[in-house]
This record gives structure tokens, C-alpha cells and sequence, in this order.
């Protein structure tokens, strides 16, 4: 594998590729738990955490694990951070621990982290695995948080619980519930569809298989070919 | 008999998996695209999120009888992953016809969280054993109905002629769903007037 700048690979989750806003991965949560700002940071942080942590274990045992069984083991490591990481918010961070339920749990499944385990972390050294895990967590904690400010600032008024507005508008309930959540996320990707591509960034074009950089994760997985 | 009932419908409407829960986002943008990808995609999710439910509903007692409650995240997807393999490879062997239909989505489906989801819910909502069943299935029901009416749409859009270039492909997609996700709420305050 050819050297890297560290500093390349960390501006690269953060800006290039950011996982949400340009692969678009990582979905679900999202949308999901970005009704308030600072569940958006909350999520992002479990997340970042656990990207570090996976991707550096996971570099450091990338040659004693066969290829065949490589996803099922990625994912028990993945699933063991998380784990971790629930047991430290149930224990010093209970309100957030609250207000992202299962979606903390969920983070097992959340394909960013599968997706940077599989393309990156097992090609590439631990220093730079971590980098990597670095940069994307905060390109995806950063997502969350514009993400959650919108819909509080517009949806409640507030930002981070205090009151910011002061009534110059009203708030719009529509934006803290769920179609509100796809609404700004499809707002935001046109955003960067609109000013990326200027500046070099190539947006994934569709949620087809076929653009997902994780395509090949999915382990003898036929359903991307054979629909069309 | 009431009970079951509010579960049911309270899963397949107002609480939908896709559109107010947020769970299995991923393959609802993704498969939706074609009608029959859908259906298969549907028909595959309603099967092993009943599965798990059923499998991991034994596996929950187990691990809070022996106080490892915390193992239940990385216990419960490997077990999804397990069957989910396991289902696969019987259906090839047994039942190529449904293989041919179901199958190939399976691999999918192990990564989705809604699968995960579902088993984590019923444990957070201290189903028993035939709760759980009827919560997955109503659950995959919810997102059979969902996908279904979100393909029909997503037909629309790509017919549809002056969307603006930055909106183009996915995020005119999200914009879509989040109006279908609007017409779910009128299912909001159903179950309420319907079980009184």
C-alpha cells in the first residue's frame, strides 16, 4: 500500500469523502437522531469512538483473518466497541444514552463502519487505520450536527435546549419529526450536489449498489447484479 | 386478543419501521427502485425478522438468567448473522424456487438494521414470545407497504422532467420520501379510536 499523507487521509472523511453527505452511508442514524444538536453529537462521538477503535483493531489482526470469514469477524469486533461504548454512556452519559435508544446499539450495523473496516483498515496500517477513523467520525459527527441544528433551530426554536429564535419564527414542528428528517437530508445532499461537484467532489449519484463503495463488503452478496 | 391487535396495526402504520422509525433506510433508498426487487426484498424481511425475533426471544432469557444482559448486542447479531446464513444455505439446497426470489437478498438483510432493531425493541419493550412475533411481523408488513408505495413514486420521479440539476437522483429521492413519510400520519391517534 502506498504511503499516505496522515493528514490527507484525516481531511478526506472529513471533507471529501464524508461518509453521510458524499458516500452516503450511515443513513439511518442520520435521520434518526438528529432532532436535537446535541444527539447529533452524541451519536457522532459513539460513532467516532468506535471507528477508532474497530479500525485499529482491526489492522492490527488484518493478516490472521481469512478472507472467507473476514465480515463475520469484523462485525463481532464492531459489535465489542459498541458494547463498550454503551456501557460508558449508560454510565457517564445517561441522558444521551436516553434519547439515542437502540439506535446506540444499532451503531453494530451502521455501514460506515463496516464499509471503512473492509476499504480501508484492513489494506492499511494501524496509524493510519486510526487516522482514517478519526476523520471520518468527525466528518460524520459534524453532519449530525448541522443536521440537528437545522431541525432544532427550526423545529423548536432552540439550539443545544436554549432558546435562540426569541419568536422571529415560528417554530415548525414538521422539521423535528421524521419527514422532516428526510427533507433537510435531501436538501443538504443537493447542497453539496450543487457546490461539491464544482470543486472536485464526486457525490454519489444514486443509492444504487453499484456506486456503493461497500459493494464489496457485502459478502457473496448477488443482489446488486442481478437487479438492474 | 386486544393487545395483539394494537401491536399489529400500531406496527404497520403509525409506528412504521421506515418512515417514523428510520429503521432499514438503507435498503428502502436502495432496493426501491423496481416494484419486483421490492417485493422480494419485502417477502425476505418480514421472513427473518420473524425468524430472529423467534430465535433471539429464548436467547434474551438466557443471557438475563445469567446476568450477561450486556452481551446482547454482539450476541444478537451474530446470531442473525448465523441464521441468516444458515436459512440461506437450506433454501439453495431444498427450496431453489424461493431461493431464486428471496435469496438473494438475504445477505442483504443481515446488516439491516431493522433486523437487529426489531429484536432489540421487542427485548426493550418486554414482549413475550407471541408479541414479539406479531411486532416483527407486523413490522416487515410495514415495510413491505412502505418500499411498495415509495416504488411506485420513485416511478414517477424518474419520468418526471425539470428537477433542477442539484436535486437530481438522490436528494429529490429523499425529498419524495419525506412526503410519503408525511401521508403516514394521518395513521397517527389510529389505534387509540380503533380499540376504545
Amino acid at each position: 500500500m502506498k504511503k499516505q499523507s496522515l493528514w490527507k487521509v484525516f481531511f478526506n472523511g472529513i471533507l471529501k469523502e464524508n461518509p453521510v453527505l458524499v458516500l452516503l452511508l450511515g443513513t439511518c442514524p442520520t435521520l434518526a437522531v438528529t432532532t436535537q444538536a446535541v444527539n447529533g453529537i452524541g451519536m457522532g462521538l459513539a460513532a467516532t469512538v468506535v471507528l477508532v477503535g474497530s479500525n485499529v483493531a482491526i489492522s492490527l489482526i488484518k493478516k490472521l483473518v481469512p478472507d472467507s470469514v473476514r465480515i463475520p469477524i469484523y462485525i463481532t469486533v464492531i459489535a465489542a466497541f459498541v458494547t463498550v461504548v454503551q456501557m460508558i454512556c449508560e454510565a457517564y452519559a445517561y441522558s444521551v444514552y436516553q434519547a439515542l435508544g437502540i439506535f446506540l446499539p444499532l451503531i453494530v450495523v451502521n455501514c460506515i463502519i463496516l464499509a471503512r473496516a473492509e476499504m480501508f483498515a484492513s489494506k492499511n496500517s494501524v496509524l493510519a487505520s486510526a487516522v482514517d477513523g478519526l476523520g471520518m467520525g468527525l466528518g460524520f459527527t459534524c453532519v449530525l450536527l448541522v443536521m440537528g441544528s437545522i431541525r432544532e433551530i427550526l423545529g423548536a426554536g432552540t439550539w443545544f435546549g436554549m432558546p435562540i429564535t426569541n419568536g422571529a419564527i415560528d417554530p415548525m414542528v414538521f422539521f423535528m419529526l421524521p419527514p422532516g428528517g428526510f427533507f433537510v437530508f435531501g436538501i443538504l445532499v443537493a447542497l453539496v450536489n450543487h457546490f461539491g461537484t464544482k470543486r472536485g467532489l464526486k457525490p454519489r449519484k444514486s443509492f444504487d449498489c453499484d456506486a456503493c463503495p461497500s459493494k464489496n463488503a457485502c459478502q457473496n452478496c448477488q443482489s446488486c447484479n442481478k437487479e438492474a | 386478543m386486544k393487545e395483539i391487535a394494537v401491536i399489529l396495526v400500531s406496527a404497520i402504520l403509525v409506528n412504521n419501521f421506515v418512515l417514523s422509525k428510520f429503521l432499514g433506510v438503507c435498503s428502502f433508498l436502495g432496493v426501491s427502485k423496481s416494484t419486483s426487487a421490492s417485493l422480494g426484498m419485502s417477502g425476505a424481511v418480514i421472513f427473518v425478522m420473524v425468524l430472529a425475533s423467534a430465535v433471539t426471544y429464548p436467547i434474551n432469557i438466557l443471557l438475563d438468567q445469567n446476568n450477561l444482559g450486556y452481551l446482547r448486542t454482539i450476541v444478537f447479531i451474530l446470531v442473525i448473522a448465523a441464521l441468516v446464513q444458515f436459512v440461506e444455505i437450506v433454501i439453495k439446497k431444498y427450496m431453489p424456487g424461493l431461493y431464486s426470489s428471496l435469496g438473494i437478498y438475504l445477505p442483504l438483510i443481515t446488516t439491516n438494521c431493522a433486523v437487529l432493531g426489531v429484536a432489540l425493541l421487542n427485548v426493550e419493550e418486554s414482549y413475550n414470545f407471541i408479541q414479539s412475533i406479531v411486532n416483527a411481523f407486523g413490522a416487515g408488513v410495514g415495510y413491505t407497504i412502505a418500499i411498495l408505495m415509495f416504488a411506485g413514486v420513485r416511478e414517477r420521479i424518474t419520468n418526471a422532467t425539470g428537477i433542477p440539476k442539484a436535486f437530481q437522483g438522490v436528494p429529490i429521492t429523499l425529498i419524495a420520501a419525506s412526503i410519503v413519510s408525511v401521508s403516514f400520519f394521518g395513521f397517527a391517534g389510529i389505534v387509540e379510536g380503533l380499540f376504545q
